[in-house]
């Protein structure tokens, strides 16, 4: 029995680890949010999406943020700009990063600061081929505001 | 004065003149009759200007602290840098001066900076202060209405200004250089090239 209930830990305790959450056909990897100081009012999320049918990326929401938004970050020649946009395509079976440099799901008008080491959740709404809108619950750990990349951390 | 001294004079200014200007990682901006100086407000409420970092080389980055992108990849790039500079790290001084004096406050803006590194310095000044700055650098900022008023964003030039020991303005480090390029750079301002 006990050795049961530790088989089932220790796979639960992978499953947090690799934080892979999946809905439908949409599996979301390495998820992460970017730490803040207090008083800083917004900040980034990023993770893998992948979709082996294609999906579309329609909406977020987390009880840490008043606002989360779904954000592209371009460069206009030396120019950055950072525009919400209403939906992000999932193109079937190539995964998409969202991270520094290209998208991201921006938290905003923040409740707390937001630590290293704190777990921040996330509902992502993705609309599938079906053009059904399912939901998709993960808990994005929160790195140093001084992340750079979207890297695993060893 | 001898035919020999007048060939020696002659071979000493033909090296000079061919000596190869100092080759920088960097766009060289040296001479540029603009960005000379800044008067803004550090997070302690001490007024700063470019004078008070004398025989510093200064690095001087203009964004905001709800850039999740951009800005915190600047400032995580100048921490990266400045490992690589062992005791000259001492000479160099990170300037981060706010786009948005409205949101970024007095101790969020110091809190923000000093989590890269503790030396790091955020400066802020009004709206007419900020814009004034920015112009004076040829810094593009404009604001992008968001979702509610407080969530706007602002687009902005993303390259760094670094000035020589002296406080004269000389290199425009683009975005997304390697610490060790700008490692390098740094090391030739501080060494007076």
């Amino acid at each position: 029995m006990n050795t049961t209930l530790n088989k089932w830990a220790v796979a639960i305790a992978l499953g947090l680890a690799s934080a892979v959450a999946c809905a439908g056909d949409v599996e979301i990897k390495a998820p992460w949010v970017r730490g803040t100081v207090a008083g800083q009012q917004a900040t980034g999320a990023f993770m893998e999406l992948s979709s082996r049918d294609g999906a579309t990326l329609v909406g977020a929401s987390s009880p840490v943020a008043g606002a989360v938004e779904i954000h592209e970050m371009r460069m206009e020649g030396n120019i950055m700009k950072m525009r919400q946009i209403p939906r992000l395509e999932l193109p079937a079976g190539k995964p998409l990063t969202l991270g520094p440099g290209g998208y991201h799901v921006m938290l905003l008008n923040l409740k707390q600061p937001l630590r290293k080491g704190d777990t921040v959740p996330l509902t992502l709404q993705i609309e599938g081929s079906d053009k059904k809108v399912e939901t998709l619950q993960i808990a994005a750990p929160v790195r140093d505001l001084t992340a750079a990349t979207n890297e695993h951390k060893h | 004065m001898t035919i020999r001294q007048t060939l020696l004079l002659w071979i000493a200014a033909l090296l000079l003149g061919c000596s190869q200007p100092t080759h920088f990682n960097s766009t060289d901006i040296s001479g540029a009759d603009w960005g000379k100086d800044f008067q803004l407000t550090d997070s302690r409420g001490q007024p700063r200007r470019l004078a008070d970092f004398k025989d510093k080389v200064v690095v001087v980055f203009f964004g905001y602290t709800q850039c999740p992108d951009v800005c915190p990849t600047t400032l995580s790039t100048m921490r990266d840098t400045l490992a690589r500079m062992g005791d000259s790290a001492s000479r160099v001084q990170v300037v981060f001066i706010t786009l948005d004096p409205a949101r970024d406050g007095a101790p969020m803006l110091g809190d923000y900076v000093a989590a890269f590194h503790p030396s790091f310095i955020g400066l802020y000044g009004d709206e007419a202060t900020t814009a004034a700055t920015a112009k004076d650098f040829k810094v593009f900022y404009s604001k992008h209405p968001g979702s509610s008023p407080d969530s706007y964003s602002i687009d902005h030039s993303t390259s760094s200004y670094a000035f020589d020991p002296q406080g004269r303005l000389r290199l425009l480090i683009r975005h997304g250089d390697t610490p060790e390029n700008i490692a390098a750079d740094l090391k030739r301002l501080l060494a007076g090239k």
